[in-house]
Protein backbone atom coordinates (compact mmCIF):
# COMPACT_ATOMS: atom_id res chain seq x y z
CA UNK A 1 0.00 0.00 0.00
CA UNK A 2 2.75 2.32 1.10
CA UNK A 3 4.53 1.60 -2.22
CA UNK A 4 1.62 2.48 -4.35
CA UNK A 5 1.61 5.64 -2.57
CA UNK A 6 5.05 6.52 -2.84
CA UNK A 7 4.08 5.98 -6.97
CA UNK A 8 1.53 8.65 -6.40
CA UNK A 9 3.76 11.03 -4.78
CA UNK A 10 4.44 14.13 -7.38
CA UNK A 11 8.17 13.76 -9.32
CA UNK A 12 10.52 16.30 -8.66
CA UNK A 13 9.65 19.39 -11.13
CA UNK A 14 13.46 19.78 -11.55
CA UNK A 15 15.38 16.87 -10.97
CA UNK A 16 19.55 16.93 -11.61
CA UNK A 17 21.01 13.65 -11.50
CA UNK A 18 24.56 12.73 -10.92
CA UNK A 19 24.93 16.07 -13.55
CA UNK A 20 27.86 16.70 -14.31
CA UNK A 21 29.58 19.36 -16.63
CA UNK A 22 32.88 19.97 -18.11
CA UNK A 23 34.19 22.53 -20.11
CA UNK A 24 36.69 22.66 -22.87
CA UNK A 25 39.25 26.25 -22.00
CA UNK A 26 42.39 26.41 -23.96
CA UNK A 27 42.70 22.65 -24.14
CA UNK A 28 42.11 22.31 -20.51
CA UNK A 29 38.91 20.89 -18.78
CA UNK A 30 37.47 22.83 -16.17
CA UNK A 31 35.04 21.11 -13.67
CA UNK A 32 32.78 23.50 -13.25
CA UNK A 33 30.12 20.51 -12.04
CA UNK A 34 30.61 17.16 -10.33
CA UNK A 35 27.98 14.58 -9.94
CA UNK A 36 25.59 17.68 -8.45
CA UNK A 37 22.37 15.43 -7.32
CA UNK A 38 19.54 17.75 -6.52
CA UNK A 39 15.65 17.54 -6.53
CA UNK A 40 13.70 20.38 -6.52
CA UNK A 41 9.70 20.31 -5.73
CA UNK A 42 6.87 22.04 -7.28
CA UNK A 43 6.41 25.49 -5.32
CA UNK A 44 10.11 25.75 -3.85
CA UNK A 45 11.66 29.19 -3.34
CA UNK A 46 15.54 27.33 -3.52
CA UNK A 47 18.62 29.65 -3.55
CA UNK A 48 22.14 27.90 -5.09
CA UNK A 49 24.57 30.28 -3.12
CA UNK A 50 28.20 30.06 -3.52
CA UNK A 51 31.52 31.46 -3.60
CA UNK A 52 32.68 32.15 -7.73
CA UNK A 53 33.34 29.50 -10.03
CA UNK A 54 31.41 27.15 -7.23
CA UNK A 55 29.36 25.90 -10.65
CA UNK A 56 25.92 27.75 -9.26
CA UNK A 57 25.28 29.95 -12.78
CA UNK A 58 26.18 26.61 -15.03
CA UNK A 59 23.91 24.39 -12.95
CA UNK A 60 21.09 27.28 -13.44
CA UNK A 61 21.81 27.39 -17.25
CA UNK A 62 21.64 23.56 -17.29
CA UNK A 63 18.04 23.78 -15.44
CA UNK A 64 16.97 26.17 -18.36
CA UNK A 65 18.75 24.40 -21.38
CA UNK A 66 21.33 26.49 -22.20
CA UNK A 67 24.15 24.22 -21.38
CA UNK A 68 23.95 20.57 -22.10
CA UNK A 69 25.15 17.90 -19.47
CA UNK A 70 28.33 16.29 -19.81
CA UNK A 71 27.36 13.44 -17.36
CA UNK A 72 24.17 12.46 -15.83
CA UNK A 73 20.60 13.75 -16.64
CA UNK A 74 18.69 16.89 -16.22
CA UNK A 75 14.99 16.61 -15.49
CA UNK A 76 12.29 18.64 -15.52
CA UNK A 77 9.32 15.91 -14.44
CA UNK A 78 10.46 13.00 -16.40
CA UNK A 79 11.25 14.31 -19.16
CA UNK A 80 14.75 15.38 -19.87
CA UNK A 81 16.06 18.92 -20.36
CA UNK A 82 16.65 20.09 -23.81
CA UNK A 83 16.68 23.29 -25.41
CA UNK A 84 15.57 26.51 -23.53
CA UNK A 85 11.77 27.08 -23.52
CA UNK A 86 8.73 29.15 -22.26
CA UNK A 87 8.50 26.87 -19.35
CA UNK A 88 11.51 27.37 -17.67
CA UNK A 89 11.69 31.32 -17.61
CA UNK A 90 15.14 32.90 -16.96
CA UNK A 91 15.97 36.50 -15.72
CA UNK A 92 19.60 37.58 -16.56
CA UNK A 93 21.55 39.60 -14.07
CA UNK A 94 22.03 42.02 -17.40
CA UNK A 95 18.28 41.86 -18.48
CA UNK A 96 18.86 40.61 -22.02
CA UNK A 97 15.76 43.03 -23.14
CA UNK A 98 15.22 43.56 -26.68
CA UNK A 99 16.62 47.51 -27.16
CA UNK A 100 14.27 47.71 -30.02
CA UNK A 101 10.88 46.50 -28.73
CA UNK A 102 8.81 48.87 -26.17
CA UNK A 103 8.32 47.27 -22.65
CA UNK A 104 4.89 46.17 -23.48
CA UNK A 105 6.44 44.95 -26.64
CA UNK A 106 9.19 42.93 -24.74
CA UNK A 107 6.45 41.22 -22.39
CA UNK A 108 3.87 40.12 -25.44
CA UNK A 109 7.06 38.94 -27.25
CA UNK A 110 6.83 35.54 -25.51
CA UNK A 111 2.74 35.22 -26.23
CA UNK A 112 3.37 36.47 -29.59
CA UNK A 113 5.78 33.73 -30.42
CA UNK A 114 3.00 30.95 -29.59
CA UNK A 115 0.60 33.24 -32.50
CA UNK A 116 -1.79 34.74 -30.42
CA UNK A 117 -4.16 37.44 -31.15
CA UNK A 118 -3.61 40.76 -30.75
CA UNK A 119 -6.47 41.58 -28.30
CA UNK A 120 -5.38 38.50 -26.09
CA UNK A 121 -1.11 40.46 -26.02
CA UNK A 122 -2.95 43.27 -24.99
CA UNK A 123 -4.57 41.66 -22.44
CA UNK A 124 -1.54 40.09 -21.00
CA UNK A 125 0.79 42.60 -21.19
CA UNK A 126 -1.56 44.60 -19.45
CA UNK A 127 -1.93 41.81 -16.56
CA UNK A 128 2.05 41.50 -16.13
CA UNK A 129 2.46 45.57 -16.54
CA UNK A 130 0.54 45.92 -13.70
CA UNK A 131 1.64 43.04 -11.62
CA UNK A 132 4.94 44.84 -11.96
CA UNK A 133 3.88 48.15 -11.59
CA UNK A 134 5.12 49.53 -14.85
CA UNK A 135 1.94 50.39 -16.34
CA UNK A 136 2.71 53.87 -17.21
CA UNK A 137 5.98 52.88 -19.11
CA UNK A 138 4.50 50.37 -21.34
CA UNK A 139 5.26 52.27 -24.07
CA UNK A 140 8.89 53.35 -22.80
CA UNK A 141 12.14 51.56 -24.50
CA UNK A 142 14.49 49.61 -22.01
CA UNK A 143 17.19 52.19 -22.86
CA UNK A 144 15.00 54.78 -21.09
CA UNK A 145 14.42 52.88 -17.86
CA UNK A 146 16.22 52.61 -15.00
CA UNK A 147 18.07 48.70 -13.80
CA UNK A 148 15.42 48.34 -11.29
CA UNK A 149 12.45 48.75 -14.14
CA UNK A 150 14.30 46.79 -16.80
CA UNK A 151 14.37 43.87 -14.39
CA UNK A 152 10.92 44.20 -13.57
CA UNK A 153 10.50 44.16 -17.51
CA UNK A 154 12.70 40.87 -17.18
CA UNK A 155 10.33 39.41 -14.77
CA UNK A 156 7.05 40.49 -16.06
CA UNK A 157 8.40 38.81 -19.71
CA UNK A 158 9.11 35.67 -18.13
CA UNK A 159 5.82 35.39 -16.64
CA UNK A 160 4.11 36.51 -19.60
CA UNK A 161 4.75 32.69 -21.24
CA UNK A 162 3.07 31.03 -18.04
CA UNK A 163 6.36 29.86 -16.78
CA UNK A 164 6.38 26.60 -14.29
CA UNK A 165 9.93 27.59 -13.04
CA UNK A 166 11.52 31.19 -12.75
CA UNK A 167 15.35 30.98 -13.16
CA UNK A 168 17.04 33.86 -11.67
CA UNK A 169 20.69 34.19 -12.20
CA UNK A 170 22.08 36.95 -9.91
CA UNK A 171 19.40 38.91 -11.01
CA UNK A 172 19.41 42.16 -8.58
CA UNK A 173 23.07 41.85 -8.80
CA UNK A 174 23.72 44.84 -10.88
CA UNK A 175 20.70 47.08 -9.13
CA UNK A 176 21.94 49.50 -5.98
CA UNK A 177 21.24 48.79 -2.47
CA UNK A 178 17.60 50.50 -2.22
CA UNK A 179 16.05 49.17 -5.22
CA UNK A 180 17.33 45.56 -4.48
CA UNK A 181 15.30 45.75 -1.20
CA UNK A 182 12.28 46.67 -3.25
CA UNK A 183 12.55 44.12 -5.62
CA UNK A 184 12.92 41.33 -3.26
CA UNK A 185 9.77 42.16 -1.66
CA UNK A 186 7.99 42.21 -5.33
CA UNK A 187 9.13 39.12 -6.02
CA UNK A 188 8.45 37.83 -2.89
CA UNK A 189 4.92 39.18 -3.40
CA UNK A 190 4.48 38.03 -6.83
CA UNK A 191 5.82 34.00 -5.46
CA UNK A 192 3.22 34.33 -3.29
CA UNK A 193 0.30 35.31 -5.81
CA UNK A 194 1.60 32.84 -8.25
CA UNK A 195 3.07 29.80 -6.13
CA UNK A 196 5.74 29.10 -9.07
CA UNK A 197 8.91 27.41 -8.67
CA UNK A 198 11.90 29.80 -7.76
CA UNK A 199 15.40 29.10 -8.19
CA UNK A 200 17.93 31.94 -7.39
CA UNK A 201 21.11 32.17 -7.47
CA UNK A 202 22.94 34.77 -5.38
CA UNK A 203 26.17 34.54 -3.37
CA UNK A 204 24.58 37.30 -0.72
CA UNK A 205 23.56 35.54 2.46
CA UNK A 206 21.57 37.54 3.57
CA UNK A 207 19.36 37.76 0.15
CA UNK A 208 19.29 33.70 0.51
CA UNK A 209 18.07 33.78 3.61
CA UNK A 210 15.17 36.50 3.28
CA UNK A 211 13.91 35.01 -0.25
CA UNK A 212 14.19 30.83 -0.26
CA UNK A 213 12.38 28.12 1.50
CA UNK A 214 15.77 25.90 0.72
CA UNK A 215 19.55 27.55 0.33
CA UNK A 216 21.84 24.81 -1.49
CA UNK A 217 25.63 26.05 -0.69
CA UNK A 218 27.80 25.28 -3.89
CA UNK A 219 31.47 24.66 -3.18
CA UNK A 220 33.99 24.70 -6.37
CA UNK A 221 37.13 23.05 -7.29
CA UNK A 222 34.80 20.61 -8.79
CA UNK A 223 31.86 22.24 -8.72
CA UNK A 224 29.52 20.45 -6.01
CA UNK A 225 26.42 20.58 -3.77
CA UNK A 226 28.19 20.46 -0.25
CA UNK A 227 24.97 21.48 2.04
CA UNK A 228 21.35 21.44 0.85
CA UNK A 229 19.79 23.86 3.86
CA UNK A 230 16.40 24.60 4.90
CA UNK A 231 15.86 27.68 6.35
CA UNK A 232 14.03 27.44 9.70
CA UNK A 233 12.05 30.98 9.37
CA UNK A 234 8.40 31.81 9.40
CA UNK A 235 7.14 33.51 6.53
CA UNK A 236 7.13 36.91 6.67
CA UNK A 237 10.80 37.62 7.77
CA UNK A 238 12.39 40.66 8.86
CA UNK A 239 16.19 41.08 8.35
CA UNK A 240 16.65 42.53 11.80
CA UNK A 241 15.74 40.03 13.98
CA UNK A 242 17.40 37.82 16.08
CA UNK A 243 16.54 34.59 14.54
CA UNK A 244 17.30 35.88 11.08
CA UNK A 245 20.87 37.19 12.10
CA UNK A 246 21.53 33.62 13.43
CA UNK A 247 20.24 32.02 10.40
CA UNK A 248 22.43 34.08 8.83
CA UNK A 249 25.87 34.00 10.77
CA UNK A 250 25.51 29.91 10.35
CA UNK A 251 25.27 30.33 6.62
CA UNK A 252 27.90 32.81 7.00
CA UNK A 253 29.89 30.36 8.75
CA UNK A 254 29.31 27.34 6.33
CA UNK A 255 29.96 29.32 3.56
CA UNK A 256 33.35 30.64 4.63
CA UNK A 257 35.04 27.61 6.19
CA UNK A 258 34.86 26.37 2.30
CA UNK A 259 36.42 29.41 1.19
CA UNK A 260 39.38 28.51 3.85
CA UNK A 261 39.25 24.97 3.22
CA UNK A 262 39.78 25.44 -0.59
CA UNK A 263 42.72 28.52 0.24
CA UNK A 264 44.39 26.10 2.39
CA UNK A 265 44.10 23.31 -0.38
CA UNK A 266 45.06 25.76 -3.09
CA UNK B 1 11.67 70.78 -14.70
CA UNK B 2 14.87 73.02 -15.38
CA UNK B 3 14.30 76.00 -17.27
CA UNK B 4 13.55 75.48 -21.19
CA UNK B 5 15.67 77.87 -23.11
CA UNK B 6 13.38 80.47 -24.88
CA UNK B 7 12.41 80.13 -28.56
CA UNK B 8 14.59 82.73 -29.59
CA UNK B 9 17.39 80.92 -28.27
CA UNK B 10 16.79 77.83 -29.83
CA UNK B 11 16.09 79.10 -33.13
CA UNK B 12 19.61 80.73 -33.02
CA UNK B 13 21.59 78.45 -31.57
CA UNK B 14 19.32 75.95 -34.64
CA UNK B 15 19.87 78.30 -37.39
CA UNK B 16 22.38 81.28 -36.48
CA UNK B 17 25.22 79.60 -34.87
CA UNK B 18 25.89 76.94 -37.72
CA UNK B 19 25.58 79.78 -40.27
CA UNK B 20 28.60 82.20 -38.41
CA UNK B 21 31.71 80.33 -39.84
CA UNK B 22 30.43 79.86 -43.80
CA UNK B 23 29.37 83.81 -43.31
CA UNK B 24 32.63 84.44 -42.26
CA UNK B 25 34.66 81.92 -45.03
CA UNK B 26 32.62 83.22 -47.32
CA UNK B 27 33.98 86.77 -46.20
CA UNK B 28 37.70 86.20 -46.06
CA UNK B 29 37.19 84.47 -49.79
CA UNK B 30 35.72 87.65 -51.07
CA UNK B 31 38.44 89.46 -49.22
CA UNK B 32 41.15 87.55 -50.33
CA UNK B 33 40.06 87.76 -54.19
CA UNK B 34 39.87 91.17 -54.11
CA UNK B 35 43.04 91.85 -52.13
CA UNK B 36 45.06 89.80 -54.32
CA UNK B 37 43.85 90.66 -57.46
CA UNK B 38 43.70 87.34 -59.00
CA UNK B 39 41.87 86.33 -62.51
CA UNK B 40 42.31 82.44 -61.41
CA UNK B 41 40.00 82.02 -58.61
CA UNK B 42 36.31 84.39 -58.64
CA UNK B 43 35.16 85.96 -56.33
CA UNK B 44 31.98 84.92 -54.20
CA UNK B 45 29.82 87.44 -56.36
CA UNK B 46 30.88 86.23 -59.61
CA UNK B 47 29.98 82.26 -58.50
CA UNK B 48 26.87 83.86 -57.33
CA UNK B 49 26.20 84.96 -60.54
CA UNK B 50 27.04 81.98 -62.30
CA UNK B 51 24.56 80.37 -59.88
CA UNK B 52 22.04 82.30 -60.69
CA UNK B 53 21.93 81.79 -64.71
CA UNK B 54 22.85 78.08 -64.39
CA UNK B 55 19.77 77.73 -62.70
CA UNK B 56 17.45 80.42 -63.87
CA UNK B 57 19.35 81.45 -66.91
CA UNK B 58 19.13 85.76 -67.95
CA UNK B 59 22.44 86.97 -66.84
CA UNK B 60 25.04 84.75 -69.43
CA UNK B 61 23.61 83.12 -72.39
CA UNK B 62 25.94 80.57 -72.56
CA UNK B 63 26.15 76.77 -72.73
CA UNK B 64 25.61 76.43 -69.04
CA UNK B 65 22.44 78.89 -68.44
CA UNK B 66 19.70 77.24 -67.11
CA UNK B 67 21.13 74.29 -67.16
CA UNK B 68 21.26 73.25 -64.02
CA UNK B 69 17.67 71.11 -63.29
CA UNK B 70 19.02 69.37 -65.80
CA UNK B 71 22.36 68.38 -64.50
CA UNK B 72 21.13 68.00 -61.22
CA UNK B 73 18.46 65.50 -62.43
CA UNK B 74 20.83 63.57 -64.42
CA UNK B 75 23.43 63.33 -61.21
CA UNK B 76 20.35 62.84 -58.61
CA UNK B 77 19.37 59.57 -60.87
CA UNK B 78 22.68 58.03 -61.00
CA UNK B 79 23.91 58.78 -57.45
CA UNK B 80 20.78 57.58 -56.17
CA UNK B 81 20.48 54.42 -59.14
CA UNK B 82 23.93 53.11 -57.81
CA UNK B 83 23.17 54.08 -54.21
CA UNK B 84 20.04 51.82 -54.65
CA UNK B 85 21.71 48.77 -56.37
CA UNK B 86 25.01 49.56 -53.37
CA UNK B 87 22.06 48.65 -50.89
CA UNK B 88 20.55 45.74 -52.93
CA UNK B 89 23.09 44.02 -53.43
CA UNK B 90 25.11 44.80 -50.33
CA UNK B 91 22.53 44.42 -47.59
CA UNK B 92 21.66 40.68 -48.10
CA UNK B 93 25.25 39.58 -48.97
CA UNK B 94 26.56 41.68 -45.71
CA UNK B 95 23.34 39.71 -44.18
CA UNK B 96 24.81 36.13 -45.50
CA UNK B 97 28.10 36.64 -44.56
CA UNK B 98 27.09 38.01 -41.00
CA UNK B 99 24.99 34.72 -40.31
CA UNK B 100 27.04 32.35 -42.28
CA UNK B 101 30.97 31.19 -41.36
CA UNK B 102 31.42 29.58 -44.14
CA UNK B 103 30.43 31.82 -46.08
CA UNK B 104 32.75 34.09 -45.11
CA UNK B 105 35.23 32.35 -45.16
CA UNK B 106 34.81 32.12 -48.66
CA UNK B 107 33.55 35.92 -49.57
CA UNK B 108 35.56 37.71 -46.94
CA UNK B 109 39.36 37.47 -47.92
CA UNK B 110 38.17 38.56 -51.62
CA UNK B 111 36.14 41.75 -50.15
CA UNK B 112 39.01 42.79 -48.04
CA UNK B 113 41.03 42.57 -51.07
CA UNK B 114 39.11 44.58 -53.28
CA UNK B 115 38.20 47.81 -50.52
CA UNK B 116 41.80 49.22 -50.71
CA UNK B 117 41.77 49.88 -54.15
CA UNK B 118 40.87 53.10 -54.84
CA UNK B 119 37.67 54.02 -57.06
CA UNK B 120 39.75 56.04 -59.21
CA UNK B 121 42.00 53.01 -60.20
CA UNK B 122 38.59 51.18 -61.65
CA UNK B 123 37.72 54.25 -64.34
CA UNK B 124 39.62 52.33 -67.21
CA UNK B 125 38.11 48.97 -66.49
CA UNK B 126 35.00 50.41 -66.07
CA UNK B 127 35.04 52.38 -69.55
CA UNK B 128 36.05 49.23 -70.82
CA UNK B 129 33.29 46.97 -69.26
CA UNK B 130 30.25 49.43 -70.02
CA UNK B 131 31.42 51.65 -72.69
CA UNK B 132 31.47 55.69 -72.59
CA UNK B 133 28.28 56.70 -70.92
CA UNK B 134 26.08 56.60 -67.81
CA UNK B 135 26.83 52.98 -66.83
CA UNK B 136 30.40 53.38 -66.73
CA UNK B 137 29.75 56.17 -64.20
CA UNK B 138 26.73 54.24 -61.61
CA UNK B 139 29.40 51.17 -61.32
CA UNK B 140 31.75 53.58 -59.83
CA UNK B 141 29.73 54.83 -57.70
CA UNK B 142 28.52 52.04 -56.76
CA UNK B 143 31.73 50.42 -56.14
CA UNK B 144 32.22 53.13 -53.35
CA UNK B 145 28.96 52.75 -52.09
CA UNK B 146 28.49 49.03 -51.53
CA UNK B 147 31.99 48.67 -49.02
CA UNK B 148 30.52 50.96 -46.55
CA UNK B 149 27.26 49.13 -46.54
CA UNK B 150 28.46 45.64 -46.89
CA UNK B 151 30.92 45.77 -44.20
CA UNK B 152 28.79 47.78 -41.79
CA UNK B 153 25.64 44.77 -42.64
CA UNK B 154 28.26 42.05 -41.78
CA UNK B 155 29.56 43.51 -38.58
CA UNK B 156 25.62 44.34 -37.72
CA UNK B 157 25.12 41.19 -37.71
CA UNK B 158 27.82 39.22 -36.21
CA UNK B 159 28.05 42.09 -32.78
CA UNK B 160 24.46 40.73 -31.95
CA UNK B 161 25.10 40.06 -28.22
CA UNK B 162 24.27 36.48 -27.69
CA UNK B 163 22.32 37.54 -24.93
CA UNK B 164 19.17 38.32 -27.01
CA UNK B 165 19.35 35.05 -28.80
CA UNK B 166 18.96 33.26 -25.13
CA UNK B 167 16.38 35.42 -24.18
CA UNK B 168 14.55 35.16 -27.66
CA UNK B 169 15.01 31.46 -27.33
CA UNK B 170 13.71 30.84 -23.66
CA UNK B 171 10.39 32.80 -25.05
CA UNK B 172 9.49 30.45 -27.46
CA UNK B 173 11.53 31.98 -30.42
CA UNK B 174 12.00 29.07 -33.34
CA UNK B 175 15.36 28.53 -34.61
CA UNK B 176 14.26 30.25 -38.33
CA UNK B 177 12.36 33.18 -36.91
CA UNK B 178 15.23 34.38 -34.80
CA UNK B 179 16.86 35.91 -37.85
CA UNK B 180 13.73 38.05 -38.51
CA UNK B 181 12.78 38.84 -34.84
CA UNK B 182 16.27 39.15 -33.48
CA UNK B 183 19.49 39.52 -35.55
CA UNK B 184 17.33 41.89 -38.44
CA UNK B 185 16.63 44.79 -35.91
CA UNK B 186 19.43 44.47 -33.85
CA UNK B 187 21.68 45.22 -36.63
CA UNK B 188 19.41 48.13 -38.01
CA UNK B 189 21.47 50.51 -36.59
CA UNK B 190 24.29 49.39 -38.39
CA UNK B 191 22.99 48.67 -41.61
CA UNK B 192 21.50 52.09 -41.03
CA UNK B 193 25.40 53.32 -40.20
CA UNK B 194 26.60 51.79 -43.42
CA UNK B 195 23.69 52.95 -45.68
CA UNK B 196 24.83 56.45 -44.44
CA UNK B 197 28.35 56.45 -45.33
CA UNK B 198 27.75 54.66 -48.98
CA UNK B 199 25.36 57.51 -49.35
CA UNK B 200 27.94 59.92 -48.25
CA UNK B 201 30.63 58.36 -50.78
CA UNK B 202 28.33 58.10 -53.75
CA UNK B 203 27.84 61.95 -53.99
CA UNK B 204 31.31 62.09 -53.57
CA UNK B 205 32.04 60.14 -56.03
CA UNK B 206 29.64 61.31 -58.41
CA UNK B 207 32.19 63.57 -60.10
CA UNK B 208 34.90 60.73 -60.61
CA UNK B 209 31.96 58.92 -62.31
CA UNK B 210 30.83 61.73 -64.29
CA UNK B 211 34.38 61.82 -65.68
CA UNK B 212 33.45 59.05 -68.19
CA UNK B 213 32.35 60.56 -70.66
CA UNK B 214 28.50 61.62 -70.05
CA UNK B 215 27.53 64.84 -71.31
CA UNK B 216 25.08 65.68 -68.47
CA UNK B 217 25.90 65.66 -65.02
CA UNK B 218 27.00 67.98 -62.21
CA UNK B 219 30.44 66.10 -62.32
CA UNK B 220 30.60 66.36 -66.23
CA UNK B 221 29.30 70.35 -65.44
CA UNK B 222 32.44 70.63 -63.63
CA UNK B 223 34.82 69.12 -65.68
CA UNK B 224 33.61 71.16 -68.86
CA UNK B 225 33.96 74.41 -66.40
CA UNK B 226 37.48 72.93 -66.13
CA UNK B 227 38.44 72.75 -69.73
CA UNK B 228 36.78 75.98 -70.58
CA UNK B 229 38.76 77.66 -67.67
CA UNK B 230 35.25 78.84 -66.29
CA UNK B 231 36.17 78.23 -62.22
CA UNK B 232 32.97 80.13 -61.24
CA UNK B 233 31.56 77.23 -63.36
CA UNK B 234 33.36 74.40 -61.36
CA UNK B 235 32.83 75.83 -57.87
CA UNK B 236 29.33 76.60 -58.50
CA UNK B 237 29.31 72.97 -59.41
CA UNK B 238 31.14 72.34 -56.26
CA UNK B 239 28.12 74.07 -53.99
CA UNK B 240 25.43 72.35 -55.77
CA UNK B 241 26.95 69.21 -54.90
CA UNK B 242 27.94 70.02 -51.36
CA UNK B 243 24.60 71.27 -50.60
CA UNK B 244 22.68 68.63 -52.29
CA UNK B 245 25.19 66.12 -50.30
CA UNK B 246 24.24 67.89 -46.88
CA UNK B 247 20.69 68.00 -47.21
CA UNK B 248 20.08 64.55 -48.40
CA UNK B 249 22.50 63.48 -45.86
CA UNK B 250 19.94 65.77 -43.16
CA UNK B 251 16.76 63.92 -44.40
CA UNK B 252 18.96 60.38 -44.18
CA UNK B 253 19.15 61.44 -40.12
CA UNK B 254 16.19 62.09 -39.49
CA UNK B 255 14.91 58.89 -41.20
CA UNK B 256 17.33 57.60 -39.03
CA UNK B 257 16.13 59.20 -35.68
CA UNK B 258 12.56 58.22 -36.52
CA UNK B 259 13.13 54.87 -37.36
CA UNK B 260 15.55 53.82 -34.69
CA UNK B 261 14.62 56.14 -32.09
CA UNK B 262 15.10 53.57 -29.77
CA UNK B 263 18.62 53.31 -30.90
CA UNK B 264 21.29 54.72 -27.71
CA UNK B 265 23.18 55.88 -31.29
CA UNK B 266 20.65 58.08 -32.70
CA UNK B 267 20.34 61.67 -32.51
CA UNK B 268 23.52 62.35 -34.32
Amino acid sequence: MSEILAHRTAAPILDMVHVSKVFNLNGRPIHALKDVNLQIQKGEFVCLIGASGCGKSTLLRIMGGFESVSNGVAKMYHTPIGEPGPDRGMVFQDYGLFPWLTVRQNIAFGPKQRGLPDAMLKQIADHYLHMVGLTKFADHFPSQLSGGMKQRVSIARALANDCEVLLMDEPFGALDALTREVLQQELLDIWAKTKLTVIFVTHAVEEAVLLADRVVVMTAGPGRVERDYRIPLERPRCITAPEFNRVRQELTEMLSSHVAHHAKAA
Amino acid sequence: MPPQPSASRVWMTTWLLPAVLPLLLLLAWDVAVRATGTMLVPSPQAVGLMLWDFAFGGIYDDAFSETLPTHWLQSMTRVYGAFALAALVGIPLGLVIGKNAAIRRFVDPTLQMLRPVPVTAWLPLSMIFFGVGPNAAIFLVFLGAFFPIVINTTFGVKSVEPRLFEAAAMLGCKGTSMFRQVVLPAAMPSIFNGLRLGHGIAWFLIVVGEMTGVPEGLGAAIMDGRMLSRTDVVIAGMVVIGFTGFVTDRLLVALNNRLLKWSPQHNV
